[in-house]
């Protein structure tokens, strides 16, 4: 940290050609609203940046950071309770401050990033390079090296408007999703140049492939796909970038308008770029998820020097003991209770006898009774919690009373000045505030981004199990909204919308529910957990190709399946894939004998594979009777009888399409047992398969087994047929 | 003319977001910052030395505050109050001398109290008086045997000639006492420059010809010891171990070599390994406590035991601007600096295994102390600016350098 200055300083003075940009002070604008419902109903009271992060509010993170890092003025843009961000910055000192002026922009109209930064262009503020972020950033990374890049591309190339900072984080295999609980990023990036290419951030919506330009493969010599990487919203801007706003006044999001414009549209030519950071940390508080990752990270000291034992500013400091225990000097603790490691405990609280707190914030001045326990949770300020409560994972904001016995599940939200009635059980992942849930998503705001929450589509399975369990949920809650929070409590349950239900897991304070693990793996492992590979298999310069494939192998670990297994079910994908999008046969077969490649197999396992994914597409074709199959079965070979005919050069890989053909109708595809001949005999007369193949087959089945001869016997007659017929062309 | 209160503030704020770094330049830093404190202070007529104490221990509690585990700000701010002390006593001797020859007569090795209430009746009434030269054995006695003098001289001095003549004096007084104590401050600021040349003239007392010195980390005190010895033309190696995780000793060997000197470079791991063939350990610290314990860059407690396993002199080099009055208590939690794993590992390639969201048991957690703690058992001898001391001397020293009422910065002694 002490370098930073004296670094950027120090380039400034190194380089003439700097000069001018050096002559303006680096400025940043922060925008204090996220233009998002993903904190509700906490947010309806307070803006998000105010809320307290291990006791400090949010974007004390954000402006300690940038003050820290070299920023001289900063533009802080209010909207949504913007006079309580305001109050706050005029309470703290962060308006006094030498060399680091704060600028409040007022803004009620706004509902979006876009009109934001409209706005601000309007005012006419931004001079030169500017550093974008939201006021729920927390980081402690040294700006001076993404800046110094940043202008060495400008001035090479003015079009490069914008550096985007990233950070390594694999999105989990199971969850698809980061550990801040975003959803797992896609990005495309020239590895010599660092240019951003593609960017989509709605793998959920990818069905398990992505398609990528083909203009990318042949502008860029080479391209690295990645998954494994973390957006941090943390962007160095260019003075175009307020200008381009206001031109496309459409662009609303971000990331998803903007940045995705800028890609796609090649008539300007922009450019983005990213720079990677590596030991020093960044990230940005989205959902409950991550509020209470980048906390825990917080605690575990990643953030140095914004920690709690350090006065970053005007936070009050507490001591840190072992095991990650911060502790405020002036705390009252009964001698019986229990501390646990990563806890922080704020000044002037009280703690009962016999209470155990583990893994969780408490905030300033709260009173905790006797026999509390309280994991995983998050409880903010003057708080008052009575005895004998059970809290796990959940967000308990300030002034909340918890009569005693009351219990929270995992994942509970309780919004400010709630009361909990004795005994009462708050259901899980339910949030409970003062305020009467919107019955209809009225606001401008809301429908903006209502379809925001529905983001994530899951297969129909998942969405029964949910339901299912929603349902129980239901059962529980009240039906009437008036004050059901038990006896003597207050507030109102907020019922989860139906496009969030099966979200609320992912994106809560808890640890996500072992039920739904097992849930989401055995879906991954039905449908095979393709997107991985697809990625690998698609830019093979990408330097996870490999990686991922034994990643995902690792992860799935519990059913070791042999490659053979694995390349059936991913030919089968691709198939499935060519029939849906309509590829020609030619590509089918290009995709093919790559993956033959890369899973090292012989020439008649593709032919098997292919033959039983033809098979099964016919299967899937509706149909009543065995013989409607028959004909959807004729139908699909003709289609594909080119394709077929690719992989079947020799006698070799037509038995082994037999005997794939009857372990299918042994196992995976009963009905087509009685069809048998009939089929068999079909792919004769197409020339599928010649007699030879079915003479050897028949032949090599002799001394097998009487199980194994069901078929060899139900085609006995045609096989006497095929014989005779040859016979008699020998006797020709 | 900077407010003042803008400037500590200041400092504060780059203390505690940990932008200044090293005790030595804390230490100036902190000793400047003081300067100002003095140089700015509006100081009543009277009793200017307690108002001015008052303010320097103001600014430096919370100088203290904001980083307490640099250690040397609050040295720094406890040699200050000494000098106000010490001055103000010179000056009152001086004072005192000329109207009474008596009282000034013995007051070397006196303990200065002059404005603890909690003192003798005597020396209350004495230091009521602001006037009195604080009560040495023998002016205790001679005040036993005759009260009155002092009151007496008060009366004759101020009372008796006139009133004018007096303020003036006070005021001339006040001026010189805030003259004196910038200039002890700025010979305090030099001696913290140049403590490393006051090390560095006693090396050749220490490291001979052909021997190994085995040293940890980076110093830049124990740096220009080594190169003093060199500049004297004694020839030796130097073992280097890197001092894991912030490899400071990488950039020590590198200026080594450009000096000249032989440098082998080692991992932490190996000290035990070298220390066989080493003659002398030689290291700078972070702090020395009361006791002679040292607070050290992390490893280096591994290094002192394995010096004790084979006999080889563990030398410490620190300036006295190190030296801490306070004793180690806890030291491996409460002196100690908890810094970001980052700098161990890389924050995302373990981010899979630090997972909270997942119930797949504890994560993983990484810690990164910044010291450790060297028992005064182990520690051979510590070289500061004036001289080399037995650990065991360390309480002679702080009370040279400090007085027992500054120990406790936040004034719990006094009711």
């Amino acid at each position: 940290m002490v370098a930073k200055k004296g670094g950027s300083k120090g380039m400034g003075a190194a380089e003439d050609a700097e000069e001018e940009l050096a002559r303006t002070p680096l400025q940043a604008i922060i925008l204090a609203d996220s233009f998002t419902t993903k904190f509700r109903p906490i947010t309806l009271e307070r803006p998000k940046v105010l809320l307290p992060l291990v006791n400090a509010p949010m974007i004390d993170y954000t402006l300690a950071w940038l003050e820290s890092a070299g920023v001289e003025e900063v533009f802080v843009f209010c909207c949504a309770h913007s006079k309580q961000v305001i109050d706050y910055l005029d309470k703290s000192n962060w308006f006094g401050q030498p060399n680091f002026s704060v600028t409040t922009i007022e803004s009620h109209n706004a509902i979006s990033a876009g009109d934001a930064l409209r706005l601000i262009y309007e005012q006419h503020v931004i001079r030169g390079d500017f550093i974008l972020v939201s006021g729920d950033t927390v980081s402690n990374m040294s700006l001076s090296q993404a800046l110094k890049e940043h202008k060495e591309r400008r001035r090479k190339d003015s079009n490069a408007v914008m550096t985007m900072v990233i950070k390594q984080s694999k999105a989990s295999p199971v969850t698809r999703q980061s550990r801040l609980g975003t959803e797992e990023l896609f990005m495309v990036i020239d590895p010599e140049t660092k240019q951003l290419l593609y960017y989509e951030d709605r793998g959920d919506n990818l069905k398990g492939y992505l398609s990528l330009d083909k203009a990318l493969l042949t502008d860029n010599t080479s391209i690295s796909l990645q998954n494994d990487k973390q957006d941090c919203y943390i962007d160095i801007c260019s003075p175009e970038v307020l200008s381009l706003f206001t031109d496309n006044f459409d662009y609303q999001h971000l990331r998803r308008d903007f940045v995705k414009g800028l890609l796609v549209d090649d008539i300007m030519g922009y450019k983005i770029y990213t720079h990677e950071i590596h030991s020093s940390y960044a990230a940005r508080i989205d959902n409950y998820r991550s509020y209470h990752t980048i906390s825990k990270d917080i605690i575990q000291r990643w953030t140095y020097p914004l920690v709690p034992d350090v006065q970053f500013f005007g936070n009050s400091a507490t001591k840190l003991e072992r095991q990650g225990m911060y502790r405020a000097p002036d705390i009252k603790q009964s001698r019986s209770s229990k501390i646990g490691p990563f806890t922080v405990i704020g000044s002037g609280t009280s703690i009962g006898n016999n209470t155990e707190i583990s893994n969780s914030v408490v905030g300033e001045c709260c009173s905790i009774g006797s026999n509390v326990t309280i994991e995983g949770c998050y409880i903010w300020h003057n708080v008052t919690i009575e005895d004998g409560c059970k809290l796990k994972h959940s967000i308990v904001c300030d002034g909340v009373t918890m009569k005693s016995g009351a219990a929270l599940e995992p994942g509970v939200v309780l919004s400010f000045k709630v009361v909990i009635g004795r005994n009462f059980l708050v259901p899980a992942y339910s949030k409970v505030s003062l305020h009467q849930q919107p019955i209809r998503q009225d606001s401008d705001e809301e429908l903006e981004y209502a379809d925001n929450s529905s983001g994530i589509t899951e297969s129909p399975s998942v969405s029964g199990t949910l339901d299912l369990l929603n349902e129980e949920e239901r059962t529980e809650l009240p039906d009437s909204q008036a004050y059901e929070v038990g006896d003597g409590g207050v507030g109102f349950i907020w019922l989860v919308s139906e496009a969030g239900q099966e979200e609320e897991w992912r994106h809560s304070v808890a640890p996500i529910p072992v039920d739904k693990l097992v849930a989401i793996m055995q879906i991954s492992n039905d449908e095979a957990d393709l997107p991985n590979e697809d990625g690998a298999f698609l830019p093979p310069s990408g330097e996870l190709g490999p990686d991922s494939i034994t990643n995902d192998s690792n992860e799935d670990a519990e059913d070791i399946r042999d490659d053979s297994v694995i390349f059936e079910r991913e030919v089968e994908a691709t198939f499935q894939r060519a029939v849906e999008e309509d590829v020609t046969d030619d590509h089918v077969i290009l995709e093919v004998n790559s993956l033959r490649l890369s899973y090292n197999m012989a020439s008649a396992d593709c032919a098997g594979a292919l033959f039983s994914s033809v098979m099964k597409l016919a299967l899937d074709a509706p149909h009543d009777s065995p013989n409607e199959l028959y004909k959807n079965v004729v139908s699909t070979v003709r289609k594909w009888k080119k394709l077929l005919k690719y992989y079947l050069p020799s006698i070799d890989e037509e038995i082994e399409v037999i005997l794939k053909f009857e372990e299918m109708c042994l196992e995976s595809a009963r009905e087509y047992s009685p069809l048998f001949v009939q089929i068999l005999h079909h792919l004769y007369d197409q020339d599928i398969i010649q007699e030879e193949a079915i003479l050897d087959w028949a032949s090599e089945k002799e001394g097998a087994e009487e199980s194994d001869k069901v078929f060899v016997k139900q085609s006995e007659k045609f096989i006497q047929w095929l014989k005779e017929a040859s016979e008699e062309e020998d006797e020709d | 003319m900077p407010d003042i209160e803008r400037l500590v503030n200041d400092f504060v704020a780059k203390l505690s977001k940990r932008k200044v770094e090293g005790s030595q330049a804390t230490s100036r830093l902190t000793a400047e910052l003081l300067r100002s404190v003095v140089s700015l202070q509006r100081l009543p007529p009277t009793n200017s030395a307690a108002v001015l104490i008052e303010a320097v221990r103001g600014v430096g509690v919370k100088l203290v505050a904001a980083n307490p585990v640099e250690l040397a700000v609050g040295n720094i701010v406890r040699r200050v109050l000494h000098i106000i002390r010490e001055e103000d006593l010179s000056l009152l001797t001086s004072k005192t001398s000329d109207l009474d020859l008596s009282a000034a007569s013995d007051d070397e090795g006196t303990i200065d109290q002059d404005f603890d209430p909690t003192q003798s009746a005597a020396a209350a009434a004495a230091a009521a008086k602001s006037f009195l030269q604080p009560p040495s054995l023998h002016a205790l006695l001679e005040n036993m045997l005759d009260k009155a003098i002092p009151s007496n001289n008060y009366t004759s001095s101020s009372g008796g000639d006139s009133e004018e003549k007096s303020k003036a004096d006070k005021l001339a007084r006040t001026r010189k006492l805030k003259h004196d104590v910038i200039e002890a401050i700025n010979i305090l600021i030099e001696d913290i420059d140049t403590c490393h040349e006051l090390i560095a003239e006693q090396a050749v007392e220490h490291i001979h010809q052909n021997e190994v010195i085995l040293t940890l980390g980076s110093s830049r005190t124990a740096f220009e010891f080594l190169c003093a010895a060199k500049e004297k033309k004694r020839s030796f190696r130097v073992v280097v171990a890197e001092g894991s995780p912030r490899y400071q000793g990488h950039a020590l060997a590198k200026e080594l070599v450009s000096r000249g000197l032989q440098t082998i470079v080692v991992t932490d791991s190996a000290v035990f390994a070298m220390i066989s063939r080493v003659n002398m350990v030689i290291v700078g610290v972070h702090a020395v406590m009361a006791n002679g314990g040292v607070i050290a860059p992390v490893g280096m407690n591994m290094v002192a035991l394995a010096a004790q396993k084979h006999a080889v002199p563990f030398v410490v080099v620190a300036g006295i601007h190190k030296l801490c009055p306070s004793y180690p208590h806890n030291p491996e939690v409460c002196l100690n600096d908890m810094r970001s794993p980052s700098e161990l590992l890389e924050f995302g390639r373990f981010s899979n295994c630090k997972e909270f969201g997942m119930d797949s048991g504890a994560p993983l957690q990484v810690v990164n102390p910044g010291f450790d703690y060297v028992a005064p058992e182990l520690v051979s001898l510590l070289i500061t600016d004036i001289g080399g001391h037995n650990p065991s001397y360390m309480y002679r020293l702080i009370s040279d350098y400090y007085s027992a009422d500054d120990f406790d910065l936040q004034g719990r002694i006094h009711k």
